[in-house]
């Protein structure tokens, strides 16, 4: 009966490629049985029904898009509060500052008071400081040249790493994309294993180089294994990878030198991969904490955010200034090029 | 698919050629054998019944049935000998032409490489100096006695590492924050990122807000952080006000340390995650979404069987560089706490930092080389997990 059945459908398959159809009555159904009124009715109670239905569903969806926008509003408050808090803090007074957080401090370690440890007063949370004065940020610009010495410092470091890097892995990663043999290809994957070693790792090598090579206790001893730290080559040459290889090949058809293609088809293709690059590279560095630590002795040569968490402590009154200012070009670089950073970052996680 | 992996085009024995030249030995044999009808064959011919008229049915049958076409290629199954192929007259001016394009090709192969070599060399001597070089170093450093004494001590001091308590303890501590930190913010990030992709109005403006904690520096947020956890903080004010006579917790000198540390970890690094899972959800072709969502898969059937497929390589690459930053988590803990923090919180870089001090090179040395093989087994394992599971998803 089955192997009827199937050629009969073959047979079908067949007459129909052949463009031979047999006509065949429509069948009887449900609806063609109602008389002409019944099925009048029957269509507009379909109607109702359907609209219910996804008058339903519009609500549905409306209760969950408002449940995942209360959702979402709750996590971005999160994400925000600490910043906002920060730098509302920052334009209260000192007296303020140290009237509401002091008791915060005396419990921290380091205090031999204990006696604070024990009180019962709790710190006084507020947003919304009870006068408005940028006084904190006059005693820490102008009072303070240490605060602003660290600062230079932090520029000092940040901007040659983030320039020679970029510099060094552009090229690098050209080399990676567009000449890939074997060994070539054994060389990016000792560079990525190389990418992946924490600090804990690369420290010690740091040092014992840098000590060989007499700079250690200079920037240098920062700056030089920056420049060459592989994370941007990683991420660029996964970026450069994806350049369609007809543009080259059209390049070359048209008379372009080796210099010329990279000039200008691979870097304007991957100016969105520089750009956010850059950010993340510089955020990473303006942070950074191991390196200054171990590398430079002379505390007058450490960046700001080895000495942040120092300040906090004794100058209590200007902290919350000395923070904000600290945050405010890694903020601004973010609002500015936001949009690269976040196309940046999508392109480099897609294989 | 790619060509030079296909089996079937390449020799299948030594000496053999399945492809042929018109005019050749074998292709003129060819004709040549055809035109003598063997006699054999031809008496078979004589003897065949007589045609058989098919009926109508028979004949559709017959046309249904028909058996495939197989050797659509003539003489595909011929076998050729490496005579068949045609050779050009072995003249000097050949030879001459012959060498100067094998020359011209090495030129051309070596001026590519030079080019390439050219762009990479600022790099590779850079990474040789400051990265490799010291690497092998640091693997001769951790054998010898100290950097003045250069005996060969074997394992000893790999032994001393081992043993050494702080190290065991920091090396537990970046373990268990890693083990524990590094699937939830890949959990929490995907599950932010599907909220976000499932049509919430709105959505550039959340992403942005989620991604703004990665920018600001470590230093910055850490005083906000003590005043939230420290003993007379404002989390502790909260609970002795939500709860009577709760007791007052130092977070950051408790069993909770970790955990306080996680949440600053999770909130740097959420953002980060998320726009990596946001663009991989994007490149999910739509239509296998929408022809699943019309069979009646459900939203969590469809993001197990569909969706989570896609993710594979995007949840693998999240995971590395949350692994690469929870081992940075150094910094976070350092600046709330010091060098010398509660015990839960004492992490490897505390002990490399400290050990610095006493510069004891070559137990430092043979620390970072165990850390290194740890790393590398670690990576090396994900990797190869990943290489796994990719290829279910391919089949």
């Amino acid at each position: 009966m089955d192997d009827l059945k199937r050629i009969e459908r073959k047979k079908q398959a067949t007459l129909a490629r052949r463009h031979i159809y047999t006509e065949s009555k429509a069948p009887e159904t449900f609806i063609t049985s109602l008389s002409e009124e019944a099925r009048e009715a029957f269509f507009a109670s379909e109607r109702r029904r359907i609209a219910a239905n996804l008058r339903k569903r519009r609500v549905k969806t409306g209760v969950f898009t408002g449940i995942g926008v209360a959702i979402a509003i709750f996590i971005s408050a999160l994400a925000l509060v600490p910043i906002f808090f920060t730098f509302l803090n920052s334009f209260m007074s000192s007296e303020e500052i140290v009237a509401n957080y002091k008791v915060v401090f005396q419990s921290m370690s380091g205090h031999a008071t204990q006696g604070a440890t024990y009180m019962s007063r709790t710190p006084v949370l507020k947003l919304i400081p009870e006068e408005v004065t940028i006084n904190q940020y006059t005693t820490l610009l102008f009072m303070n040249p240490e605060y602003l010495l660290k600062y230079w410092n932090s520029i000092l470091l940040t901007l040659p790493i983030v320039a020679g890097q970029m510099v060094v892995a552009c090229l690098a990663s050209y080399s990676f994309a567009r000449y890939r043999r074997k060994r070539r290809e054994v060389l990016f994957f000792s560079y990525i294993i190389l990418m992946l070693m924490p600090f804990q790792v690369t420290l010690v090598p740091n040092y014992m180089i840098s000590e060989k090579l007499g700079i250690l206790d200079t920037v240098w001893a920062i700056i030089l294994p920056g420049i060459f730290s592989t994370f941007a080559i990683f991420l660029l040459t996964k970026y450069m990878r994806q350049i369609p290889s007809g543009y080259i090949e059209a390049a070359t058809l048209d008379g372009a030198s080796e210099w010329q293609i990279f000039t200008n088809i691979a870097l304007p293709l991957c100016k969105n991969a520089i750009f956010a690059l850059t950010i993340l590279l510089f955020i990473d560095y303006w942070n950074m904490v191991e390196q200054p630590l171990v590398l430079l002795t002379d505390v007058n040569k450490q960046p700001l955010s080895v000495f942040l968490s120092q300040i906090n402590e004794p100058e209590l009154g200007i902290a919350f200034a000395a923070s904000s200012v600290y945050m405010i070009p890694p903020l601004l670089i973010f609002f500015w090029g936001e949009d690269y950073l976040v196309e940046g970052i999508s392109r480099s996680g897609i294989k | 698919m790619d060509n030079r992996t296909n089996k079937d085009n390449q020799l299948t024995e030594k000496g053999e050629v399945t492809g042929m030249r018109p005019g050749s030995e074998v292709a003129q044999a060819e004709k040549t054998a055809k035109k003598p009808v063997p006699e054999a064959a031809g008496k078979a011919l004589m003897e065949k019944p007589a045609v058989r008229v098919l009926s109508e049915e028979e004949h559709e049958e017959a046309i249904i049935n028909r058996p495939k076409p197989k050797n659509v290629t003539p003489l595909a199954s011929q076998k050729l000998t490496p005579k068949d192929i045609p050779v050009f007259e072995d003249t000097p001016e050949r030879r001459a032409k012959l060498e100067f394009r094998k020359k011209r090709h090495f030129k051309r192969k070596l001026r590519d490489w030079g080019i390439f070599t050219g762009y990479l060399t600022p790099s590779f001597v850079g990474v040789l100096v400051f990265f490799f070089l010291p690497l092998i170093m640091l693997l001769m450093t951790s054998f010898q006695k100290s950097p003045t004494n250069t005996d060969f001590v074997g394992f000893r001091n790999y032994q001393r590492v081992l043993t050494n308590d702080a190290f065991i303890s920091a090396s537990q501590n970046t373990l268990t924050f890693a083990l524990i930190s590094v699937p939830l913010a890949v959990i929490l990030a995907l599950l932010i990122a599907l909220l976000l992709n499932s049509g919430l109005p709105g959505k550039s403006l959340f992403r942005s807000f989620l991604l703004n904690p990665m920018m600001v520096p470590v230093a910055s947020v850490v005083l906000i952080w003590q005043v939230f956890f420290s003993y007379n903080g404002v989390i502790n004010g909260f609970t002795a006000q939500l709860f009577e006579g709760a007791e007052k917790i130092d977070w950051l000198k408790s069993q909770y340390a970790q955990v306080v540390i996680m949440l600053l970890f999770l909130w740097k690094n959420l953002g980060y995650n998320m726009v990596l899972f946001l663009a991989a959800l994007n490149s999910i072709p739509h239509e296998i979404l929408e022809s699943a969502a019309i069979d009646g898969a459900g939203p969590v059937k469809r993001f197990f069987r569909i969706k989570l497929h896609y993710l594979s390589p995007t949840i693998f690459f999240v995971g590395i560089m949350s692994l690469i930053n929870s081992f940075k988590i150094f910094r976070e803990v350092y600046l709330l706490t010091g060098d010398y923090p509660f015990d839960n919180l004492y992490m490897l870089q505390h002990f490399m930092n400290n050990s610095f001090t006493h510069l004891d090179y070559s137990k430092l040395s043979a620390g970072a080389i165990v850390m290194c093989i740890v790393m590398i087994i670690i990576v090396g394992g994900l990797f190869f997990a990943e290489s796994k599971f990719d290829k279910d998803v391919e089949e």
